[in-house]
């Protein structure tokens, strides 16, 4: 099975699309003859053309807008942020229009717009260029927010995204584009959004997470079953809406949760999940539901010393872990 | 000069904390070895404790009224000798490594339960006092509780002070600390109510009757004794007893020979419930149980089988004096095998004792009253007494407890001058 990195799979997920269904075509910033400023898009605008690849003006609410009124007229696009950070002029157009013509219209219309942007820190990007903005969005219900935390994922959930009646946020971890490789089959296959995914059985521990934070958990979980801790990971996959099933079930596992993202901490996407768990879990929990994530400052820091106090890492992982597994 | 550290002493097996209830020296105060430096009660009893070292009183660590564990700091003295740079230290510096030590055995989260563990125990009745906890500070983890069901080996509640009999071979203490049996609710006192601290030996009696009204199933039964006997002899005797000795020749006296004497024939009743065995004890010592305004203690009278009614009657008044000021021993206490109550001093007819863990019975002396009796075909005015006894019924049935009160009634209503002396 071939290997590719995370934003590979992205790209290669797209093309199949493209080729599979005329109607899907991909907007954004730099996404055609440039292929994107990360290359999600290398190589498409010479295979489909400058009518299925199309470079947008730098205005974010005009790529969500057209993708919206596409997307209404019966078109599949996709839509790139060029940067997660940049999405906030379009917020009206992703919660007031897309998120909402299904329900508005009784039915009677959808809006299947797939909007990627790639979010997080750690690459030295500072404001602008590392921010997670996930909760912005995490109580609107009509929209879904898929957020893979390897490549395989990331194929099979864009795909998904991709033919999805209603639109889909669809963040990347920038910094997984090239960091994290994996297997993925050159097959069409798709992943069910709303399911999260059981990363790692263990019984010690159960941490819950999402992008990137994954791959440092099961980092952590690797180191730590040399001490004896058996860490039980679920991947939430989709944040929203959350698989409520698979977070109860995760969480009674081992009564031990731990929670971590990158985001700020107050009112992040952990937050909702520690409240699911708390309604459900109440008799099997041992501890206090733990959460590790960035702390409530505005944003991302520059400075590299700052940016590291400030980022989720695998060691802050592996600390939270193994202090919860101690309790 | 260096400073030495001065700890609260254990001050009995089963002790683990006293209270400063005063301090009989002051900082700069010289004090020999084995000098007494404070007062400290407990909830056995009220304790000197001596100084360890011949120096002077450095700082006083604890402040009157502190409850200290046994083995924690109490105060600081400078001694004689030792290195010079020691005496430099200040007491402050010297105190954390205390505190460290402490802190490495932590069990302060021993008692905390999560949902999931008081769950788990409900589900499958695991008493968790008898569960080792393998989280921080001592807390038992769920994960604890899973190993143990999957073990199948589910300690139940009762199995441990069982256990711990067992382990104990002076079953004798009398005053064990309980675990205490936390009410279901708590009553809150209202405006204008008086909130009364529970502390010290009010504590202690509290922990054991619940020990033993929880643990041993009690019976109970009684006998009426004619004792117009045992009266007209002590009539006889008490003037001439009271100045030649210089206390009262009291009626418990005799009760307490007679039961001593039974006793050495039924050792049965002399004996404890040891889980799955039962100890017969082969001293005969006598708990009694004398109260001080709101306290009550049970000093023992020690081997009352080889004891004069003499004897015994100075031994009563002994300890009833020394409870009465106070200064009762540890000595004083351990070591009963039965307890004899004289409820009859406050007028008591009837009375359900609550036996004297782990001892197997207690009898209740009642009020001698003057009864119109039937006898001989006519009726008298006889003194009557009742004796009622509270047995633990795993150890004693209703025979050998009859046959005992029988023995007891036939030695008592025989007692004369012709036969009995009291020296």
């Amino acid at each position: 099975m071939p290997v590719k990195s995370y934003i590979q799979a992205v790209t290669q997920a797209m093309r199949e699309e493209m080729e599979r269904d005329d109607k899907v075509f991909v907007l954004g910033e730099d996404v055609g003859k440039k292929g994107g400023v990360f290359k999600a898009t290398e190589g498409l605008y010479d295979q489909f053309g400058e009518e299925r690849v199309i470079d947008t003006p730098l205005a974010e609410s005009a790529i969500a807008g057209v993708g919206v009124g596409a997307a209404m007229y019966g078109m599949r696009p996709i839509a790139e942020m060029q940067f997660a950070d940049f999405i906030m002029p379009a917020v009206n157009q992703i919660i007031s229009e897309a998120s909402r013509v299904r329900y508005r219209s009784n039915n009677d219309w959808s809006c299947p717009i797939t909007i990627r942007a790639p979010y997080g820190g750690g690459v030295h990007g500072a404001l602008y260029h590392s921010q997670s903005v996930e909760a912005v969005f995490a109580n609107q219900p009509g929209l879904k927010i898929v957020m893979p935390s390897n490549p395989y994922d990331a194929k099979g959930l864009l795909k998904a995204a991709i033919r999805d009646e209603d639109p889909v946020l669809f963040f990347e971890h920038k910094r997984a584009y090239r960091l994290l490789k994996g297997e993925v089959p050159d097959d069409d296959y798709v992943l069910p959004i709303g399911k999260a995914d059981v990363k790692r059985e263990g019984d010690d521990i159960t941490v819950i997470t999402y992008g990137l934070c994954v791959n440092f958990a099961l980092q952590a979980a690797e180191k730590l079953e040399e001490e004896g801790i058996s860490a039980h990971i679920l991947d939430l996959r989709t944040v929203y809406p959350l698989d409520q099933e698979a977070i109860i079930e995760a969480a009674k596992k081992t009564g031990k949760v731990l929670l971590v993202t990158e985001d700020n901490k107050e009112g992040s996407i952990m937050s909702e999940v520690a409240a699911i768990i708390s309604e459900n879990c109440l008799f099997d929990l041992d501890s206090p539901i733990q959460r590790l994530a960035g702390p409530d400052v505005p944003a991302m820091p520059y400075a590299p010393t700052m940016e590291k106090f400030f980022m989720v890492n695998p060691d802050k992982v592996e600390e939270a872990m193994r202090d919860l597994a101690e309790f | 000069m260096s400073v030495e550290k001065i700890t609260m002493p254990q001050l009995g097996e089963s002790v683990t904390e006293g209270t400063i209830s005063s301090w009989l020296v002051g900082v700069g105060d010289e004090v020999n070895k084995y000098d007494p430096i404070a007062e400290v009660m407990t909830d056995k009893v009220n304790a000197e404790v001596p100084s360890s070292f011949t120096g002077t009183i450095k700082d006083l660590v604890a402040n009157e009224g502190d409850t200290i564990q046994v083995g924690e700091l109490i105060c600081y003295i400078e001694v004689e000798g030792g290195s010079s740079e020691s005496s430099d230290e200040s007491p402050e510096q010297t105190e954390e490594p205390v505190e460290d030590q402490s802190t490495n055995q932590d069990q302060s989260m021993k008692k905390r339960y999560s949902p999931a563990v008081l769950k788990l125990a409900q589900e499958h009745s695991i008493d968790l006092n008898q569960v080792e906890g393998s989280g921080r500070g001592g807390r038992i983890t769920r994960k604890d509780l899973e190993k143990i069901i999957d073990s199948g080996n589910i300690p139940q509640s009762g199995s441990q002070t069982d256990q711990s009999n067992t382990q104990d071979k002076s079953t004798e203490a009398i005053q064990q600390p309980a675990q205490s049996n936390k009410p279901a609710d708590v009553p809150s006192a209202e405006a204008g109510d008086i909130e009364i601290p529970v502390s010290g030996v009010r504590k202690a009696i509290a922990q054991n009757m619940v020990k033993s009204k929880t643990e041993i199933p009690h019976a109970w039964m009684m006998v009426e004794v004619d004792v117009t006997n045992l009266v007209n002899l002590r009539d006889e005797l008490k003037e001439d007893f009271k100045r030649k000795e210089g206390f009262s020749l009291t009626y418990f006296a005799f009760f307490v020979k007679a039961v001593a004497q039974a006793l050495k024939e039924f050792p049965e009743i002399n004996s404890s419930w040891a889980g799955d065995k039962i100890i017969q004890k082969k001293d005969i010592n006598l708990s009694i149980a004398v109260a001080n305004e709101n306290q009550l203690f049970v000093p023992v009278i020690k081997n009352a089988d080889e004891k004069s009614i003499k004897g015994i009657a100075k031994d009563i008044v002994d300890l009833a004096n020394k409870a009465r000021q106070g200064k009762l021993t540890n000595d004083d206490m351990q070591g009963g095998t039965f307890t004899v109550n004289n409820t009859g001093s406050f007028g008591s007819v009837q009375s359900m004792g609550v036996i004297n863990h782990p001892q197997a019975a207690i009898l209740q002396v009642e009020s001698i009253v003057k009864k119109p009796v039937y006898m001989n075909g006519m009726f008298a005015a006889r003194d009557m007494v009742n004796l009622c006894l509270s047995l633990d019924h795993r150890i004693l049935d209703g025979l050998v407890c009859g046959n005992f009160l029988q023995r007891v009634k036939e030695i008592l209503e025989n007692m004369s001058k012709d036969n009995t002396s009291v020296y």
